[in-house]
């Protein structure tokens, strides 16, 4: 059973206004990514994580957790426990990942920093200062919350100057490009995918040539990329540029099929559900799938478990442009 | 059987000139194509909430928030129906009426 909807939306909305992200995470943990890239604090450039790829492991293991919880007596005490985690993060103790599940998912930002260099792009990081964006908050209608939230995203990017938002993820960058006009004043930043700056720079800028890695994939298109940012065109002309044959499932481009992820945090059996029926459709095109949303790498790899083979995008454009 | 009913529910929710319910024509291709199955019957919603019929709204609240706002309905939809949005406000509706949430 899953838990009571109204208590789990009221300890999101608790950990986004008193903790900044829905899902708090140690600063040590969120800036991980960073260590020994070099990148220069704040610029008018700056690579955006939203800590997307960082929440992942934490989300798994806090989802794990509900569902064990639903179908324990402890279900009946989440009230209780939306009243402790306001004072407590009782979430950081529910999901502890390994470090190596960590560094899986810090490898994307990685990635997208060797290719953005790559292409001859300038830019900075907002370290401790890359926040959230509200994305699930937003979801599930706690707009006033948002609101506020929202004003404090703005507020560090003109601390720091910043004129041109690089995002890596697809709700990050809804969030920021559609959203943040709609709900914040004098909002006037640019923000743009990594997918697209390397589109129209060229993977291959500054004379680098694709290694060709010779891979054939199924790519998954994200439902936020593909209809609400109409993000399609851009990962077939990187990954065919990096030599990877693409093969497209049922359900592609514009009518690609949701992985299920954005009911997880609600319903974990029903987002498994959806993901089961998608890796179906993958899997009748091929056995390794591209994925470039941390939230579908996630669900439909739990759901083919050893059946397919998931990588995001920045591993195929790296390992041909960046390596 | 009886219902409560608000007339100026639908009124209520376009907060932004953005819910646009009014323009289904209840052809049902969203409830076709929607990846969640008939759990999720948008048209169906969107009528209580024309009709003002508020209390039936909050008895889907499940439905309302099972909605995966994957636009895959909004895409195919002949009446330019704004559903993912139009969803998402509903759930605005329910989180401050229903589960007294939503403070800034």
């Amino acid at each position: 059973m899953p838990l009571p909807t109204g208590e789990v939306i009221g300890i999101l909305g608790d950990n986004l206004r008193l903790r900044k992200s829905v899902l708090p995470l140690p600063t040590k943990v969120a800036t991980k990514w960073t260590e020994g890239l070099g990148l220069p604090r704040g610029g008018q450039t700056v690579v955006y994580t939203g800590l997307m790829y960082q929440l992942i492991p934490y989300i798994e293991g806090l989802v794990k957790a509900q569902i064990k919880m639903g179908d324990s007596w402890m279900a009946r005490y989440t009230g209780l426990g939306r009243r402790v985690n306001r004072m407590v993060n009782v979430s950081s103790f529910m999901a502890r990942p390994s470090a190596e599940e960590r560094a899986r998912y810090d490898q994307v930002p990685i990635n997208v920093v060797h290719l953005l260099r790559k292409a001859g792009v300038e830019f900075g990081a907002l370290y401790e200062d890359d926040l959230y964006s509200g994305a699930l908050a937003y979801d599930l209608g706690l707009d006033e919350v948002v609101a506020e939230h929202a004003k404090r995203v703005h507020a560090v990017f003109k601390k720091y100057g910043v004129k041109t938002v690089i995002t890596i993820d697809p709700h990050t960058t809804t969030m920021l490009r559609s959203v943040y006009p709609k709900i914040l004043k004098g909002y006037d930043v640019e923000v743009r995918s990594y997918l697209e700056v390397l589109a129209e720079k060229g993977a291959g800028a500054n004379g680098a040539k694709a290694a060709g890695t010779g891979a054939e994939v199924v790519l998954h298109d994200s439902c936020v990329f593909a209809r609400y940012e109409g993000v399609v065109d851009e990962p077939r002309e990187l990954l065919a540029a990096a030599g990877v044959a693409v093969r497209d499932p049922q359900n592609t481009g514009r009518q690609t099929w949701c992985c299920g992820g954005p009911v997880e945090s609600l319903y974990p059996i029903k987002a498994a559900a959806n993901a089961a029926n998608r890796v179906a459709e993958l899997r009748a095109a091929g056995t390794e799938c591209v994925t470039m949303c941390p939230m579908c790498y996630v669900n439909l790899s739990n759901a083919a478990g050893s059946t397919m083979r998931f990588k995001d995008i920045s591993e195929y454009l790296r390992e041909a442009y960046a390596s | 059987m009886t219902a409560l009913v608000n007339p100026g529910l639908a009124a209520e929710l376009d907060r932004a000139d953005e819910f646009n319910a009014d323009a289904c024509m209840n052809c049902g291709v969203c409830s076709a194509i929607c990846p969640m199955g008939v759990d999720v019957a948008v048209r169906k919603l969107f009528r209580y909430v024309l009709l003002g019929m508020e209390e039936q709204v909050r008895a889907q609240t499940e439905a309302v928030f099972s909605c995966l706002l994957c636009k895959m309905c909004e895409e195919n939809c002949p009446a330019g129906v704004h559903i993912a949005e139009n969803v998402r406000t509903l759930r605005h509706h329910i989180v401050r009426t229903t589960f007294g949430l939503g403070e800034g």
